[in-house]
């Protein structure tokens, strides 16, 4: 993958994400750990887990990010919502000790070239998602953070009137465009 | 395939990618998105916004030795997590909760079968097949119901569902579903509570479906 003409305009994020993916590369994964690690942390500790318990569990989500560095695809997600995904995930298959169900993984075309266009207008519909949840009120926030560290149930999310689902699912149109491209020799 | 028109609601998607959906939902949830782009997409921007809390979380500092003990690790050999395909009609998370075997069909009576893949205090999910023209058997549920079509269609006082369709039924519906003539119908269907199913009392008590 060649994305060096645009890397100036990449995140940084994205960047170290696709050495890993493509090079292996240790130093950017290192950059990586450094990043989200202590981020990973905080975000696991919220929901009540031990400190000695959160680092293992940050361990295993940073192992499994280098594991897994194939599914990345920067045409539909961040490297952070990429993240998000992987340590919901453990943190649930290290609770329940069996892998909870998730959807088939798309194949992305061997050898295709990256849409240089498409993987900066994901990242502009990302920055206008972040601006919305930044401007949300402080009830919101603490909801909606609730929400997704899996501290509601579903049906407190379905009876929660202030929760911007709404708005979370109009920021990302982009995506929606390249899956339908992606999936239309499976649906025909 | 036709055009799915039955999708998984936003709060329900919520719930899937933050993990709180019980199990047998969670199994629908997979197997709709794996055929539906449209909630691909909103899925994966449930997940953006999930980045964008991780991003923006207070940072804890990690020790000393996590990074170097996770660094040394890199070259481990591991073994990756086992992948389903979809096989015919049904989608890899079916064939995930299948293990990997063929639908063990157990018939209810009228060429109606049932495979029940799990059944947990939270939820249940089974494979539902129903013969063209005939109906759902007739079976109590509390709180949510969803059914997803993965073959042929059928069609209840709500509307019609075929293939990727997903229809979500409260304890308040009376609703009964009757295959569409043609095909056998194929559901894959989840409550959030243990089965219950008319069909077990003695067939000359009850009529064992509503047609
Ligand atoms: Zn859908």
């Amino acid at each position: 993958m060649n994305v060096s003409q645009n890397k100036s305009d990449l995140s940084q994020q994205t960047i170290w994400m696709l050495a890993v993916r493509d090079n292996r590369d240790r130093q950017a994964f290192a950059a990586l750990f450094d990043h989200f690690a202590p981020r990973l942390k905080g975000f696991i500790m919220r929901s009540g887990t031990s400190l000695e318990r959160a680092e293992e569990i940050v361990q295993d989500v940073m192992l499994t990010i280098w594991r897994k560095a194939a599914t990345f695809d920067p045409h539909r997600a961040q490297v952070s919502g990429w993240i998000y995904q992987i340590a919901r995930n453990r943190q649930i298959d290290i609770l329940r000790k069996e892998n909870r169900p998730l959807p088939e993984e798309l194949k992305e075309e061997p050898g295709q070239e990256p849409d240089a266009s498409q993987l900066l207008a994901l990242q502009q519909e990302a920055d206008k998602l972040k601006q919305a949840l930044a401007k949300l009120s402080d009830e919101q926030r603490e909801m909606i953070e609730k929400a997704y560290l899996g501290e509601l149930t579903h049906q407190e999310i379905s009876t929660q009137s202030g929760l911007p689902l709404g708005t979370i699912k109009s920021r990302i149109r982009l995506g929606l465009d390249r899956l339908r491209y992606e999936l239309k020799d499976l649906q025909e | 395939m036709s055009k799915i028109v039955h999708h998984i609601p936003e709060d329900m998607l919520a719930a899937y990618a933050a993990g709180t959906l019980p199990h047998g939902f969670a199994v629908v949830v997979a197997a709709h998105v794996s055929l539906c782009p449209d909630c691909r997409a909103a899925l994966e921007a449930h997940h953006a916004a999930g980045g964008v809390l991780l991003e923006s979380a207070g940072s804890v500092s990690v020790s000393d030795r996590l990074k170097a003990d996770l660094l040394s690790r890199l070259d481990e050999p591991f073994t990756p997590e086992p992948v389903y395909e979809r096989s015919g009609v049904y989608p890899g998370p079916v064939v995930q909760a299948l293990k990997g075997r063929a639908p063990r069909w157990k018939s209810l009576g009228m060429g109606v079968r049932q495979d029940i893949l799990s059944n947990d205090a939270e939820s249940s999910v089974r494979l539902l097949y129903i013969p063209g023209g005939q109906a759902v058997p007739d079976h109590s549920h509390h709180g949510l119901e969803l059914t997803l079509v993965l073959q042929g269609s059928f069609h209840d006082e709500t509307g019609r569902f075929g293939v990727g369709d997903l229809e979500i039924a409260d304890d308040t519906l009376e609703h009964t579903p009757i295959a569409d003539e043609g095909e056998p119908c194929i559901c894959l269907a989840a409550t959030d509570a243990p089965l219950r199913f008319r069909a077990l009392v003695p067939r000359l008590l009850q009529p064992f479906f509503r047609i």
